[in-house]
């Protein structure tokens, strides 16, 4: 009886003590997230960096890439604050992006792009607020005018490459903007077996030329390469001027699931591009026509293109300032390693190669590297400083590094939240970076945001790179998804605030409400009308079923920010039309009946009168 | 002594000019072509939305709006919601004979400079005190009927108003500021120049030497 009684009471016991260390010995999640400092003066000077006044304007501006909303996205530095989104790859309704005749046609059949790797136009290796150019997954690169922040042209799908990940970086003139293949397939585009990969499978790499004048794209050369992944480039400046540097994985030649297959070689390569001398192949008639383009072998073409060895599975590829080294990081080591440009050179003269691929001569990697710097875990981009400061974003290790050149010290890291992935730094790719501000754009927010439901926004944070130690300052909450941002000078981007009358040449564009209304031409119609504080001219027009309508509307205001929209109701259009704007839509008046039209973008007091009527009888 | 005072009126009116005089209707007649490089009124109005201001600029022949020509373009969009009259440079006969009539008042005051007689340049200065005057309440009744003759139709309706011509105003949410420019100034000149010649001459007129002492011997 006495050992039944005493039983239950030595189990309880024995269960309170086991609670009881077991509550102990659970580890219980850090208290602090990582922050911008833990006292209060810290967040207060944090605080002040950041804070820009109501009225006052930002210092940078930052164009991050949309990823694959297809749009890129204009922040002010050091605010973060979001200005505006251009359109590029996706209809955009707030803008008439993809609705108007011009915008649809650039677009073509794709209503979304993958963009990846802003890029602005350099003179000398600095920017100079002209042009930015934006790739994309669909074997495409496009245009932004900054004079108006409009996309002005699509180039693309360029025939032979395939996946338009390692683009669009661009040459220190502009001379260039480049483009490679992510996913290798048969050049030219054809249906072969997966077993035929490592031979019948090929790589591109290509070189767009953009003229110098106008920024117009258009396709200058095409390398044939081994059937790598192409990810990552960077163009060569002052002393490496001239060549270009892609990264590549899966130097495997592997299938099935890349993971594991494409990551068993300890190096990869770096592929380095002489592009005068693809210029100059080009120019001479060599390469054959495939798919329409010219393609050059370099098995053919000697001194096209060398490999240079570089840790496994490198993702990010990054040209020092004074372009004497090239940073290239394996996104699978603790490492990062600057190549010496000129031992790449030597090398290259004394034919000091380890073997080929393809034809296509392999450096030595003991013979080109001068450093490896021991960064740390998943190193994938390097940006720059003023002052000789390297920094490098740490995929696993969820930080910034930074470093010195030349002596390979690391002597800070900041974390990130969380998973940084590619870092822009102020000015940070160009021969003079600012320094001052950093961006990390992060790939997760793990809720370090307002419970906004499964689909998480991604973190950007801001960090003050202007003194020794680095110092996190804000956390902004980017629309999906940056990959790369660039970051420049606010003066240096002098755009319009409206389109001037006189520059306006539409063929259809009209200023006087004289000239408003409906012309006829069998069955297609065009209604010339004008907008402007608080009407359409005309108010109403009458067609017949089955006319195809070509509806070009002016906006005749010559004011800041008026500016007017035109959504016709049942018909899916909706254009927004900018001050000294003329926009074209045409469509075939499928559905009769009465439908109206009305100002979609507010512009007045009256802006609720601003509508009229389509009679299609 | 009426008689003897119309003499000697009539004596003044036909004398000569002095260098000093001539010299004053020169700079004068340099002023009145200035007026054809300066506005001579100026509105400039403040709202929230117009933290810049909209300006318009009127000159002899001309209205010239701030911005490159963009606030007049703006003031009319904002003014057709009351229904007033579009300004347009069509509307004011002023910019058909006023720059006429300044040329020929100029003339006029280069002709009263070398003809060299009080009464030339008396008439010249009348006429230029006219021509401003008219030329003021002919500014004043533009600017009058602008604010009275509104359509009736109009989209926002408010009762008829004046205005400014000189000094600052509130108008709905517009702080109007109207006030004369170089041009306005210029003219103001020529008139004292003007004044001042004649005065000019009058002081400095040979007088009789005590004639009243020998009559009453």
């Amino acid at each position: 009886m006495v050992g039944s009684n005493r039983t239950p009471w030595a189990a309880l016991s024995a269960l309170v003590l086991v609670t009881l260390v077991t509550a102990q010995c659970t580890p219980s999640q850090p208290t602090a997230r990582p922050g911008a400092g833990g006292t209060q003066s810290d967040l207060a000077q944090a605080a002040i960096k950041t804070y820009v006044a109501p009225g006052d304007l930002d210092e940078y501006y930052m164009f991050a890439s949309g990823g694959h909303s297809g749009n890129i996205y204009v922040y002010g530095l050091p605010s973060m604050r979001h200005l505006s989104t251009i359109p590029v790859y996706a209809p955009y309704p707030a803008t008439g992006y993809g609705f108007d005749d011009d915008s649809k046609k650039m677009l073509g059949d794709l209503t979304w792009g993958d963009a990846h790797h802003p890029a602005l136009s350099e003179t000398k290796g600095d920017y100079d607020g002209r042009w930015l150019f934006i790739n994309e997954m669909n074997g495409r690169i496009a245009r932004i005018d900054l004079r108006d922040f409009k996309t002005k042209q699509i180039l693309g799908p360029v025939p032979n490459l395939h996946g338009n990940h390692s683009s669009s970086f661009v040459t220190p003139n502009t001379e260039y903007a480049m483009m490679a293949t992510r996913f290798s397939r048969p050049v030219p585009q054809r249906a072969v077996g997966i077993d035929k990969y490592a031979t019948e499978y090929k790589g591109i790499i290509a070189g767009v030329k953009i003229d110098p004048v106008s920024g117009e794209m258009s396709l200058g050369w095409q390398i044939l390469m081994p059937p790598f992944d192409y990810d990552i480039g960077d163009a060569g400046k002052l002393v490496s001027d001239g060549w270009m540097f892609f990264t590549s994985y899966n130097t495997e030649r592997a299938t099935g699931s890349l993971e594991v297959t494409a990551s068993q070689r300890d190096r990869d390569y770096i592929a380095a591009v002489d592009w005068r001398a693809a210029e100059k192949a080009i120019a001479e008639g060599k390469g054959e026509m495939i798919g329409g383009v010219r393609v050059l072998d370099p098995a053919k073409v000697p001194g096209l293109v060398y490999l240079m060895p570089c840790g496994k599975s490198p993702h990010g590829v990054d040209v020092s300032p004074d372009g004497k080294w090239i940073i290239g990081s394996g996104k699978l080591q603790g490492v990062t390693t600057a190549f010496n440009f000129e031992k790449v050179q030597t090398a290259i003269r004394n034919k000091d190669f380890a073997g080929d691929e393809d034809g296509i001569p392999v450096l030595k990697y003991e013979s080109i590297k001068d450093a490896e710097i021991a960064v740390g875990l998943g190193p994938l981009h390097t940006q720059f400083g003023p002052d000789g400061y390297a920094y490098t974003s740490l995929f696993l290790d969820s930080a910034v590094a930074k470093w010195k050149l030349g002596t390979w010290e690391v002597v800070d890291k900041v974390p990130m939240s969380y998973n940084i992935g590619h870092l822009a730094g102020a000015e940070g790719d160009t021969v003079s970076p600012d320094g001052n501000y950093l961006v990390g754009l992060n790939k997760l927010s793990h809720g370090r945001h307002l419970n906004v439901g499964p689909s998480q926004p991604e973190s950007s944070q801001l960090v003050d790179i202007s003194e020794e130690k680095m110092k996190l300052l804000y956390d902004a909450f980017t629309e999906p998804e940056p990959h790369y941002a660039q970051i420049v000078k606010a003066d240096k981007i002098k755009p319009i605030e409206v389109y001037p009358k006189d520059e306006n040449k539409h063929p259809l564009a009209i200023w006087d409400v004289k000239d408003a209304g409906v012309t006829r031409n069998g069955n297609r119609v065009t209604v010339k009308m004008i907008a402007v504080r608080s009407s359409f001219s005309p108010t109403s027009f009458e067609i017949r079923e089955g006319d195809i309508v070509t509806v070009a509307i002016t906006n005749i205001e010559q004011t800041t920010d008026e500016l007017h929209g035109w959504g016709l109701l049942d018909y899916n259009i909706n254009l927004v039309v900018d001050p000294g704007e003329t926009k074209t839509v045409t469509f075939t008046a499928k559905k009769g009946g009465v439908f109206a039209y009305y100002c979609t973008n507010f512009c007045s007091a009256l802006h609720q009168e601003m509508q009229g009527y389509m009679i299609v009888k | 002594m009426m008689q003897t005072s119309l003499r000697r009126t009539n004596r003044f009116l036909q004398e000569p000019i002095g260098l000093a005089a001539r010299l004053m209707l020169l700079a004068a007649a340099v002023l009145l072509v200035a007026t054809y490089f300066f506005p001579l009124w100026n509105l400039t109005m403040f709202a929230p939305q117009y933290p810049g201001g909209l300006r318009l600029d009127i000159y002899s022949y001309t209205l010239v709006g701030g911005n490159q020509g963009q606030d007049i373009t703006e003031i009319n969009v904002l003014n057709h919601y009351i229904g007033m009259h579009a300004l347009v440079n069509e509307s004011f006969s002023e910019f058909q004979w006023m720059p006429f009539v300044i040329g020929t008042l100029g003339l006029l005051v280069l002709r009263a400079a070398v003809h060299g007689t009080v009464v030339a340049l008396v008439d010249v200065t009348m006429l230029f005190v006219y021509f401003g005057a008219f030329s003021l309440w002919s500014f004043g009744y533009k600017l009058y009927v602008y604010g009275h003759d509104l359509a009736p139709d109009a989209a926002v309706k408010v009762p008829p108003f004046m205005p400014p011509m000189f000094g600052y105003q509130q108008i709905a949410n517009f702080e109007v500021y109207s006030y004369p420019r170089a041009g306005s100034y210029a003219m103001f000149a020529v008139i004292a120049l003007l004044v001042a010649a004649i005065g000019w001459t009058w002081w400095s007129r040979p007088r009789p030497e005590a004639p009243v002492a020998v009559d009453r011997g």
